[in-house]
């Protein structure tokens, strides 16, 4: 695991800094523009958090109907930290974790990333941040089931790369994904179809995608929601490990105590509410 | 990149969609085939025109026509000299043809054409549609001793050419022939009564009709006591070729008159009022233009002798008059250009003098022809717009197969306009399959056209091309690149609107609801 470029580069504290990606991945320009979104939200003190969430509200609204899902939730998760977030259905943890990833905006609140606000993000600020910064894992895995293995974890690549820069440098991300598969221990399955995996070897392609270009949070929607255990526990394993050697900062939802027994940190949600420890 | 690769992956998944682009190929290569064919058509039909017609013709308004054809042709190339490769004065009347087959004596309305030999050859392509091979390279007006073409030369394949079986005997051979029987019997034995079909009987095969030595024009007093028709000719006039002959639909050309034969024009003479003239002619060769009209009611006279006769030449001065200017311009002129400049011309009176092309005297029909284009060119594209519904549908059902990848692409930072473009892309690509191969089918279709015309012909027992009917031995096309370019890209067009509006869908979607599409 040492020998991963990821390992070597040092990670800054406090502001996000974009040298190590530009080194391995990213064109010094793509990196400029980038920096621009994030540049323009509105800065705020400096957290030792790089993740955070204050004061959100959310709700689903279904005509006249407004069904509350997250109250006022305050949350900070520190760089490094392994948190998992635990509630029954139905409590707004995969709404809180989607709502931290930018797929979603809070009704009221705010969502912190690096101690800049990120829930008003442009559109195109916010593809980026989940391009760069944030790596994704799902229950259902979420891979496209044209490409194959080696493509799916190539896919953030060739999203953040204009066609021409990602084929000047497809060589280069070519060894980074297939080097990402061998640390989840699919090396000999690059070619190979999703429909042809087991399900474990489908969630450990994802987590392979989701690391690929190197993020700072690792953000994890029930990833054994659909295994059996054995399988269930080398993913949180292969979570541990990658926490630890590479100090990857992961938010994990799950409904089960068992599987959030692996994180440094639970944090319980009952009915859109932190409950307090 | 990513776009790229998922585009390419969906066009080889989703065999649905290729299913889609059928009509959109059948549609190009139909609209295609049929603007190959008009075209084909259009073209054909100016070659012949432009054949038996100069590319400009500057006319007087009056039959009498106008005096002093140097002069004239003079001042047009003061005008217009840079553009002009030749031109030929000529005298238009129209006139009344008369001819005997056996006892009976035929009547017929022609347009009768004196033409300077010379310089006419250098405005139209007449001299090449004569049947005698001297009179193609040079036109004297004098009957030939025979060697007239029996099959139609100007056919592409002579296979399939007309047959002209009793020109053989075309020539003094003919023209004695019938004077020696004449001269024999007034009806020889076993000669026509005048009515043709009644030759059916007198002969074994009663497909053929043949013209058989009968009673000449000579039934009319002779011209001079001295005047020997065995020997002598009157002065030679062309005729177009239907107005002696008929086709039968075994493609086999029949004649009532064959060159040697006499007919009797009558004319008006040029005065205040014309008075009816009449002149014998020896018809010393056939015009076969392919026109149907110029064909069937032109005949061809030297201008001198038709100057003569009508008197137009002035006795005092030796100068004639003249009825029309053909013009042929130097390839590549703008006609319209020409025209516009011998009009605004001071020199010629606009209430004296019309200058104008083929295409202006044959505006019915080719406004026709080109309406008859234009018509079937939106019907066929509805064609493809009706495909690009199919794709439309299509389309929307592949964006909801897809709600859950598009969710995840999204969630790796795909952006609503990156995921646009996969569906856009997608629809151009099916685009360009569907313009690609119908345009590959419709152009076989064109290179076998006579082959399949064949086919079908053979398969429905009737012929689908009657090679009597067009005077055509092929189905004339014309590969129009720039019609074939407009159709492509407007089948392109139609395949990117048609995903417009999935694609649209596909980048408004909500990731995180589609992230939890099932």
């Amino acid at each position: 695991m040492s020998d991963t470029p990821s390992s070597s580069t040092p990670r800054a504290s406090g502001r996000i800094h974009f040298s190590h990606l530009a080194a391995t991945t990213a064109p010094s320009g793509f990196v400029g523009r980038v920096h621009e979104p994030l540049r323009r939200a509105r800065p705020v003190e400096s957290r030792p958090a790089i993740l955070g969430a204050r004061g959100v509200i959310k709700s689903y609204r279904k005509g006249a109907l407004s069904i509350p899902v997250l109250q006022n939730i305050d949350l900070e998760i520190g760089r490094g930290e392994f948190v998992a977030v635990i509630g029954p259905s139905g409590c707004g943890k995969s709404t809180l974790l989607h709502l931290l990833a930018t797929l979603d905006v809070p009704d009221y609140g705010e969502i912190f990333f690096e101690g800049n606000r990120i829930d008003n993000l442009a559109a195109a600020g916010r593809d980026i941040l989940r391009n760069r910064y944030f790596g994704m894992i799902f229950q259902a895995y979420h891979l496209l089931p044209e490409l194959t293995m080696l493509e799916n974890v190539l896919a953030p690549a060739m999203i953040g790369e204009s066609a021409l820069g990602y084929w000047l440098k497809r060589r280069q991300y070519r060894e980074r994904a297939s080097e990402m598969l061998r640390v989840v221990g699919l090396a000999h399955r690059l070619k190979h179809k999703p429909r042809e995996l087991s399900g474990g070897e489908m969630q450990r392609t994802a987590i392979a995608r989701a690391l690929v270009a190197q993020p700072h949070v690792l953000l994890a929607d029930e990833p054994t929601g659909n295994l059996d255990k054995a399988t269930g526990e080398e993913i949180l394993a292969l979570l541990g490990r990658l926490n630890r050697e590479q100090n990857l900062t992961i938010v994990m939802v799950t409904h089960d105590r068992e599987i959030a027994a692996a994180a440094d940190r639970t944090v319980t949600l009952v009915d859109g509410r932190v409950q307090a420890a | 990149m990513y776009k790229f690769l998922l585009c390419w992956r969906y066009l080889r998944t989703r065999y649905i969609a290729l299913v889609s682009i059928v009509s959109v190929m059948l549609g190009v290569a139909t609209l295609i085939v049929t603007n190959a064919v008009m075209e084909g058509f259009t073209d054909e039909f100016a070659k012949r025109n432009n054949g038996i017609l100069a590319d400009i013709t500057f006319e007087s308004r009056s039959l009498d026509g106008v005096a002093d054809a140097d002069a004239h042709m003079r001042e047009i190339r003061r005008v217009a000299g840079d553009y002009i490769d030749g031109m030929s004065p000529t005298v238009v009347v129209p006139a009344i043809l008369g001819y005997s087959v056996g006892k009976d004596y035929r009547t017929l309305q022609i347009t009768v054409v004196g033409i300077d030999e010379e310089s006419y050859a250098t405005v139209s392509n007449f001299g090449r549609c004569l049947q005698h091979p001297e009179n193609r390279r040079d036109l004297d007006f004098l009957l030939k001793d025979g060697g007239y073409d029996t099959v139609d030369f100007q056919a592409d394949d002579l296979a399939l050419a007309a047959q002209r079986p009793a020109m053989v005997n075309a020539g003094w051979r003919w023209r004695r022939q019938l004077y020696r029987e004449h001269r024999a019997a007034i009806a020889p034995p076993g000669s026509l009564d005048g009515n043709p079909f009644s030759r059916r009987s007198a002969t074994t095969s009663a497909k053929q009709y043949v013209l058989r030595a009968q009673d000449p024009l000579t039934a009319s007093a002779p011209e001079g006591e001295d005047f020997d028709p065995m020997r002598e000719q009157h002065i030679g006039c062309v005729l177009g070729i239907s107005i002696g002959s008929f086709r039968t639909s075994d493609c086999v050309d029949h004649f009532l008159i064959l060159p040697g034969h006499d007919v009797e024009i009558t004319y008006p003479s040029a005065g205040k009022p014309p008075k009816p003239l009449s002149a014998k002619f020896t018809v010393v060769d056939f015009c076969d233009s392919k026109m149907a009209e110029a064909d069937s009611t032109l005949a061809f006279v030297p201008i001198r002798k038709l100057q003569e006769l009508r008197g137009l030449i002035d006795p005092s001065t030796g100068v004639a008059r003249f009825n029309s200017i053909q013009i042929r311009l130097k390839p590549g002129a703008d006609v319209k250009k020409v025209c516009s400049l011998l009009r605004d011309n001071p020199n010629f009176d606009p209430f004296a003098y019309a200058v104008g092309t083929w295409r202006d005297k044959q505006a019915p029909l080719l406004s026709a022809i080109h309406l008859e284009i234009i018509l079937l060119n939106i019907l066929l594209f509805l064609i493809i717009a009706v495909a690009g519904f199919g794709i439309l549908a299509i389309f929307l059902m592949i964006v909801v197969e897809k709600t859950r990848d598009i969710g995840v692409l999204k969630s790796l930072g795909a952006s609503g306009s990156g995921v646009m473009g996969i569906f856009l892309m997608y629809g151009l690509s099916l685009g360009i399959v569907g313009a690609g191969v119908g345009t590959v089918l419709g152009l076989v279709f064109v290179y076998y056209i006579n082959e399949i015309a064949g086919g079908v012909s053979w398969l429905m027992n009737t012929p689908v091309f009657d090679r009597s009917v067009y005077q055509f031995e092929k189905i004339p096309t014309t590969i129009d690149w720039l019609t074939i370019t407009l159709i492509v890209s407007g089948a392109m067009i139609i395949a990117i609107l048609a995903s417009i509006l999935p694609a649209w869908r596909a980048a408004r979607l909500h990731p995180v609801e589609a992230l939890r599409y099932e």
